[in-house]
């Protein structure tokens, strides 16, 4: 598109728009009213609709606005009789197949549909005669269908191709006949699938988890930061008699643009689940039993008293900003330097002060390379993914380096799939491709490491890209030798030229590095916390059973420490199994606070809806247990006290993705088989755990092995049987796929999954057997 | 966890060259364009109709999303979605040949085949499609059966063409 500048006048109005640019855009900028249906901003023109019908002088006959580039001189009238009558007449054309069932239809009162008739269409219908009906398909737990209301607009069916990069709807049949869906009634699958149900102008395409739950008068709109990933998409809340109902995006250019992730969309219903922690509990003689608010703290107050210096403390990296601080404060009170967030990672050798993307969301979109070291991208950070897609439609190449050959909804410039094991050695022959000269043991693994087409593809597409970014992701950061990968990763990017960052998941990992969640001098980390039984222990909204990279020996380790607070909104089973004290945690959008993103943008949110029971919101719960300590400086009145010194401590201090030495890079070598346990999209935190459709949608729930059918065949396991799969002399028995996207001698076997809380690390040695 | 299909064992090898021929025929990147050909050659292969199973090899071969090749026989009447009959009947029933009486045509088909629009009879050897104007208004009412053009029909002509068939 050019840049060369035309006047064009709208209504009267004079308006200096770009040439090329439609008609729409620029009336829309000027905040001209078009009506429309089928034209998005961030769709392609499909100028299907014909509702955006405008006058122009000197055309013979009304023209489309969102279809018409402007040009110079050009006079436009969007209300003249000609206008309006053509406008009217779409109206009614288009009302003609519709059901106008409003009353019984989840749109009513937010509809486009709705709005525009009375806007623009004639307050009686001359359409006497039958209406077609659509059967409704099943698509999946999340979008619920009611096909006759859809006007074919197919912003739905753009939308697949794309964006989700997944053409699921599409639009069969034709004429009358024509209709929207899967045609075969297979489940949408797209982790971004529920922008659908905003983007449907009509009630054809709705919310299938609030469906029925209350009319969109009813509700009123706060502003939240989603808080399932590091991206921290903005998200309006909608809420009704102090429940959250459901959750839309907020549009946020340089953050998620339009959209959210059906994991920010959907994981509310999480709020409500049965074993929410309500009521403070105290373990008594193994049951457990109510007591006072009063009680609870004094009783914490004289463990973490008796523990002292010897306390531990661990954090969920998705706690807010002021909670994480207080915990650090109230630690550093107690001289007790044992405190971590990096539950799921495996190796501490050496690693950055503040791991963070190091480049902007948006600009992610403009690379012309990214090499991926361990990551799962599309499901563990939609967003993300959905930014590096547009640079790889672009030309861009998109590389990876992955245990499984994970789906990208695009073409993918390159991929290594290897064994965790050999990850290692693969990064180092990109590395050697590359150029890298590094000195002591990293550049000796290097000189050593073998080089091969693949690998020097890699290094020859990130070498010649102009801008490139290798990020390393949540599997590597499970990995026992993620030090290593780190460095050689680091060492990659600076040889080529590329941005070195990294792919936080949670939406304050950030924040917990920032504020120094980590242990000091002498402190035990994540890892060594829950290896060694300690006095007292506090968890900050941590299901150990599921948040952690080891999760039997967390819980063994919990098991037989002193005494174990648990400061939590849930109040689950195996919570119960491991602690001693729970303190009820308000929850996502009933308290306030700050989540710093991956990126490093400070986002700041509201409580909008009351904690649930007795539960208060954790700064609170921090605050007096560090009056009652008698700690200096924990006399605050508000939430803003808290932030304003957190601001002050962390100052201009940002992402910080530099290393240091790794020194020892002894690597990992497994003895036999080995796992790769990654997160599964819908089991990243406790909220999302407990939503219910989220957990219908296919994706893994529970455990499970997949193996590639040369193991399968040594092992004599056949597809879809069972298996036990043993870690750590514990062993569980699961279903069992065979797929060839799983590299040799390794069992992806999922983490954080029902059953799973056996096994023992994420990434390591694994045995199988047959059932 | 779809792993990519081994294009080897989609149809047979004479299907394939058929196919082939025309993907030729687009830019490498534009196979999408031999849709149309290929799903009249699988289903040309397959009595005459097109199974969801059958749609979804054709979208592997072609590498498209199956739910564009369903767009692409949904659209099109020439596809048939369901088992027709050896011989299927189609008969245009728009304006000419409805004002040449095509509605006796249709009557006395129906009467003869005991069978409606849409239906196949029991032995499955007719079956019987309305369609619309397949531009042979010249010779209204018209009926096509295979790649044959049958104009001005009467009851009897339609009967002399049916006996005919085998
Ligand atoms: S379902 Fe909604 S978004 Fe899709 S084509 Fe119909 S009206 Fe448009
Ligand atoms: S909005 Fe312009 S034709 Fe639909
Ligand atoms: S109307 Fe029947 S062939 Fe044209």
């Amino acid at each position: 598109m050019s840049d060369k500048k035309v006047t064009i006048e709208v209504d009267g109005r004079k308006l200096e728009a770009t040439a090329g640019q439609m008609l729409i855009e620029v009336t829309d900028a000027a905040g001209i009213e078009v009506p429309r249906f089928c034209y998005h901003k961030k769709l392609s023109i499909a100028a299907n609709c014909r509702m955006c019908l405008v006058e122009v002088e000197k055309a013979p006959k009304p023209l489309p606005a969102c279809a018409t580039p402007v040009m110079d001189g050009m006079v436009v009238k969007t209300r003249s009789p000609l206008a309006i009558q053509a406008q009217q007449g779409t109206m009614e054309f288009l009302l003609i197949n519709h059901p106008l069932d409003c009353p019984i239809c989840d749109q009513g009162g937010e509809c486009e549909l709705q709005d525009v008739a009375i806007g623009y269409g004639d307050d009686a219908s001359r359409y006497v005669e039958v209406k077609r009906v659509v059967k409704d398909e099943d698509i999946g737990p999340l979008i619920e269908t009611e096909m006759t209301r859809c006007i074919h607009c197919t912003r739905c069916v753009r939308f697949g191709a794309e964006i989700a990069g997944i053409r699921e709807l599409g639009a069969t049949g034709r004429g009358e006949h024509m209709r929207i869906g899967t045609y075969v009634g297979t489940t949408v699958t797209s982790e971004m699938s529920g922008n659908v149900i905003d983007l449907c102008p009509v009630g054809a395409l709705t919310a299938k988890p609030s469906r029925y739950q209350a009319r969109a008068w009813e509700l009123t709109q706060t502003n939240a930061i989603a808080p399932h990933d590091s991206v921290g998409s903005n998200v309006h809340l909608h809420l009704r008699r102090g429940q959250v109902m459901r959750a839309v995006p907020a549009d946020n250019e340089a953050i998620n643009e339009t959209w959210i992730s059906d994991r920010d969309r959907f994981a509310y219903q999480g709020l409500s689940a049965g074993d929410r922690a309500t009521q403070p509990l105290v373990k008594e003689n193994g049951g457990w039993r109510p007591i006072e608010w009063s009680d609870a703290l004094a009783l914490a107050v004289e463990k973490l008293r008796d523990a002292r210096a010897e306390a531990n403390a661990l954090a969920a990296p998705h706690a807010t900003l002021e909670e994480l601080f207080l915990l650090r404060k109230l630690m550093a009170g107690l001289d007790a330097p044992s405190l971590d967030y990096r539950l799921r990672q495996a190796d501490f050798r050496a690693t950055s002060a503040v791991p963070g993307y190091g480049l902007s969301i948006a600009d992610i979109e403009r690379l012309d390379a990214a090499l991926l070291v361990g990551s799962n991208l599309r499901k563990d950070l939609p967003i993300i993914n959905h930014r590096l897609r547009k640079a790889a439609l672009n030309g861009g190449d998109v590389m990876v380096l992955n245990p499984v050959d994970y789906e990208f909804n695009y073409p993918l410039g390159g991929a290594l799939i290897t064994s965790p094991s050999n990850m290692v050695a693969s990064l180092a022959g990109i590395a050697r491709a590359v150029g890298v000269s590094a000195d002591g043991a990293i550049g000796e693994l290097i000189d050593g490491a073998a080089e091969n087409d693949e690998t020097n593809r890699l290094a020859a597409r990130l070498t010649a890209a102009d801008k490139a970014w290798v990020a390393v992701g949540a599997l590597a950061e499970a990995h026992p030798d993620y030090a290593v990968l780190q460095a050689i990763a680091s060492a990659i990017a600076e040889a080529s030229g590329a941005v070195f960052g990294f792919l936080p998941m949670a939406s304050n990992s950030v924040g917990a590095a920032l504020v120094g969640c980590v242990p000091s001098d002498g402190g035990l980390d994540a890892v060594q916390q829950l290896s060694q039984p300690g006095k007292t222990s506090i968890l900050l909204d941590i299901e150990p059973a599921q948040d952690c990279l080891n999760p039997a020996q967390a819980m063994r380790t919990l098991d037989e420490t002193a005494f174990v607070i648990a400061i939590s909104s849930f109040a689950s089973d195996s919570l119960k199994a491991c602690a001693d004290l729970i303190l009820p945690m308000a929850a996502f959008a009933e308290t306030s606070g700050t989540f710093i993103n991956g990126e490093g943008v400070w986002q700041r949110f509201d409580g909008c809806v009351r904690p649930l029971g007795e539960a208060r919101p954790g700064w609170k719960i921090l605050r007096v247990l560090g009056t009652m300590l008698e700690l200096d400086g924990f006399d605050y009145e508000s939430p803003a006290q808290v932030h304003d010194e957190v601001r002050a401590m962390i100052g201009d201090r940002g992402i910080d993705n530099s290393l240091d030495d790794p020194g020892d890079v002894e690597p990992w070598r497994p003895k036999g088989m080995q796992r790769i346990g990654d997160v599964p999209i819908y089991r990243i935190d406790a909220l999302t755990r407990r939503a219910t459709a989220l957990q219908q949608t296919g994706e893994p729930v529970s455990a499970l092995a997949c193996i590639n059918a040369a193991l399968a065949k040594r092992l004599r396991i056949a597809d879809r049987g069972q298996v036990k799969v043993g870690q750590g002399g514990k062993s569980v028995v699961m279903a069992v796929r065979v797929s060839e996207r799983v590299p040799n001698d390794t069992v992806w076997c999922p983490a954080a999954v029902d059953g799973s809380e056996l096994l023992g690390p994420q990434i390591g040695d694994i045995t199988l057997e047959k059932a | 966890m779809k792993a990519a299909t081994d294009k080897n064992s989609l149809f047979d090898a004479k299907i394939r060259a058929e196919i082939d021929h025309w993907i030729a025929k687009y830019p490498p990147d534009w196979k999408q364009g031999a849709c149309m050909a290929a799903l009249r050659i699988v289903q040309d292969a397959n009595g005459g109709w097109l199974s969801n199973e059958l749609m979804d090899d054709v979208a592997s071969y072609l590498d498209m999303p199956p739910i564009a090749v369903y767009e692409v026989a949904t659209f099109y009447s020439m596809y048939e979605l369901k088992p027709v009959g050896k011989h299927k009947v189609c008969v245009c029933t728009n304006v000419s040949c409805m004002l040449n009486g095509c509605d006796r045509i249709v009557e006395h088909l129906e009467g003869r085949l005991g069978i409606k629009f849409g239906e196949v009879t029991e032995d499955g050897r007719f079956s019987l499609k309305e369609v619309e104007c397949l531009g042979a208004c010249g010779g209204a009412p018209m009926l096509q059966i295979g790649n044959k053009y049958y104009e001005n029909l009467t009851p009897d002509l339609v009967d002399s063409i049916l006996d005919g068939l085998e």
